[in-house]
């Protein structure tokens, strides 16, 4: 029988919903569904793995998981998948997912696959290339387990209510030792708002709102709309408008609500990847031929500081915010 | 000091590439370039032999072609080149090319080793990370700036909760984003230097791999174009937008 296993991101205040989303998936490929779940938070995240059909969850709450190289975290996960040989292991495409199975590939020699959309079989993965505009299947081969780092949000999140066996896990040392680079300072950036990933609407902002405080007409728009998160492209983001927090695209978030707007946005390949799954996309830009303008529902082109304004006062006049 | 940067080259970094009938990118006859994402790391690493002494080499596993980005990074200021070349790396996995790199760098023993976070064509982000395991080296990823001082880096990065600031001692490998420098463009001088600036082309067999250790694992069975939108429409910004924006997010039912 088929073992897939998951790589669950957690964290003390909670797991992070990829690992549902992979938890989901593996249920359908086949078998037992084992869950890896290392850092402080795993303990707690027994329970809802579990709820998402994990039968077994590893864990260790040991501090040493989650230094910034991720190898003690792979050298402990190596251990765990030479004893108990999974056929395939799925990673979010996060940051802590990427540094441990990266990490993992060295390790046991087996192929990783990045940017997957699906898992056919044990033996199959699909992913999109090529900015997202193409889908290829691919025949994973060689050593087993087979590496698998999942998109955001490619499957529904589903709990079908079961409960997981918890399994101590003991740390592995990486040859060398650990710990070899030292956090000096952690800055933690503050969400302000509904979060990119729950948020019903999500208003993205880019190079067109011209600096940082083109981003107040959001906000406005926002505040009138209510349940609305705000996200941003990289060049906003690189420009140092927003945090990165914000940053909507292939290497920032995945998000799927069900209105993505976009104002000042030309809708490069790298940032359409991240929200041409939403439900409906509304684009604002000045150039009629913008690549966003194709993604679209509804596009508009002109000039955003005229339309924000008036979209939010259309919004204000009809909701009474 | 001596840091060997990452650079690869790809196919049409502004356009759309494309693949060939056997699945894989298509290359050779591509017009391509240095991954513009491997600039800012380069231009980095420049400033700090420029300021404290060293050499910058450039590193690169690629096709025929993949010389103009080697080239590009001499032309910007590198000192020499690596490029390994081989019929059998075409459709090489992560893994391969991670085993093609680590052989390559393992000779000239860096003390820093620098490449982008995510390359522009494949992006798969693990590549650097696996090739820190196969070479025994600490790794900082995301990095939005880093310094060296004395034996030792320091790096901001970016986490999924925000920031950090790290150091660790030398050799390391760190992946860094857009923020970390403003590449050069390559002065005339620069571009003529280049033509004389040693690039070293060792084979597989001079790296020490062998027929099993560059069999990629993965092979595309089949490709197919991602579904495109249809139905959607285009207005002029008239004085009816801002309704008819209203209207779609009515329609959703978010107000
Ligand atoms: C490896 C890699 C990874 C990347 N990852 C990401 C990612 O995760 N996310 C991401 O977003 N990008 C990413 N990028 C960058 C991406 O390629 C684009 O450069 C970026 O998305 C452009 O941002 P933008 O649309 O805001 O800016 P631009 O492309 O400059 O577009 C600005 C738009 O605003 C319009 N505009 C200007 N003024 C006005 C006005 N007054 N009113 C209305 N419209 C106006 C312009 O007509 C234009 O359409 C990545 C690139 C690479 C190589
Ligand atoms: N063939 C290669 N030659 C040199 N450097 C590479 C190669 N492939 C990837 N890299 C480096 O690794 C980074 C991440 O690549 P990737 O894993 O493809 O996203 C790139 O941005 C480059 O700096």
């Amino acid at each position: 029988m088929t073992r897939v296993w998951i790589w669950a991101d957690v964290a003390p205040d909670g797991v992070a919903p990829s690992a549902f989303e992979l938890a989901t998936k593996a249920r359908a490929v086949g078998g037992d569904v084992g869950a890896v779940a290392l850092g402080p938070g795993a303990s707690e995240a027994v329970e809802a793995l579990g709820d998402h059909g994990a039968t077994l969850v590893y864990t260790s709450d040991d501090e040493r998981l989650v230094e910034p190289t991720s190898r003690v975290a792979a050298h402990t996960l190596a251990a765990l998948v030479a004893e108990h040989a999974p056929d395939v292991v799925l990673f979010p495409s996060s940051y802590r997912g990427r540094d441990v199975a990266g990490r993992l590939q060295g390790v046991t020699g087996s192929t990783l696959m990045a940017n997957a959309v699906d898992l056919p079989s044990a033996d199959r993965a699909r992913a999109e290339i090529l900015g997202g505009t193409t889908i290829v299947e691919v025949a994973l081969e060689g050593p087993r387990p087979h590496l698998v780092m999942m998109r955001p949000r490619s499957f529904e999140p589903d709990a079908v209510g079961g409960t997981a066996e918890a399994v101590a896990v003991d740390v592995v040392d990486p040859p060398g030792g650990s710990s070899e680079v030292r956090v000096l300072e952690r800055t933690e950036t503050a969400a302000s708002g509904p979060s990119l990933d729950g948020a019903k609407v999500v208003l993205a902002g880019g190079r067109g709102l011209g600096g940082p405080d083109g981003f107040r007409l959001l906000e406005e728009l926002a505040a009138a709309i209510g349940d609305t998160a705000i996200g941003a492209s990289r060049a906003a983001v690189d420009a140092g408008w927003v945090p990165y927090a914000m940053q909507i695209g292939q290497t920032g978030a995945t998000v799927k609500p069900e209105v993505y707007l976009a104002a000042g946005i030309s809708g490069a390949l790298q940032h359409a990847v991240g929200m041409k799954g939403s439900r409906r996309i509304v684009a604002i830009t000045k150039d009629p031929e913008a690549p966003i303008l194709r993604l679209a529902d509804l596009g508009v082109v002109g000039d955003l500081f005229h339309v924000l304004p008036a979209v939010t006062e259309e919004v204000r006049r009809r909701t009474g915010r | 000091m001596n840091i060997a940067v990452l650079v690869k080259w790809v196919p049409e970094p502004q356009g759309t590439p494309s693949l060939g009938p056997d699945h894989l990118l298509v290359r050779e006859g591509a017009d391509g370039a240095l991954d513009p994402g491997d600039e800012y790391g380069l231009e980095r690493s420049l400033q700090l032999v420029e300021r404290d002494g060293g050499e910058v080499s450039v590193v690169s596993m690629g096709p025929e072609v993949a010389l103009a980005a080697v080239q590009r990074g001499l032309a910007m200021g590198a000192s020499r080149g690596v490029l390994v070349t081989d019929d059998a790396l075409r459709g090489a996995d992560t893994l391969v090319t991670a085993r093609v790199l680590a052989s390559a760098l393992r000779s000239a023993e860096p003390d820093l080793v620098v490449a982008a976070v995510e390359s522009t064509d494949g992006y798969t982000g693990t590549l650097p990370i696996t090739l820190a395991e196969l070479l025994g080296l600490p790794s900082v990823t995301f990095a939005t700036s880093f310094d060296v001082d004395g034996a030792e880096l320091r790096a901001e990065r970016q986490t999924a909760a925000g920031t950090e600031a790290v150091a660790c001692s030398l050799p390391a490998l760190v992946t860094v984003t857009t923020g970390v420098a403003e590449p050069r463009y390559p002065s005339l001088k620069g571009v003529m230097a280049a033509k004389s600036k040693p690039v070293d082309r060792p084979s597989l067999t001079d790296l020490g791999l062998g027929e099993d250790d560059v069999r990629p694992a993965q092979r595309v069975v089949s490709a197919e174009a991602a579904p495109a939108k249809t139905g959607g429409r285009v207005i002029e910004a008239g004085p009816d937008a801002a309704a008819e924006i209203a209207d779609l997010l009515a329609e959703a039912r978010v107000i």
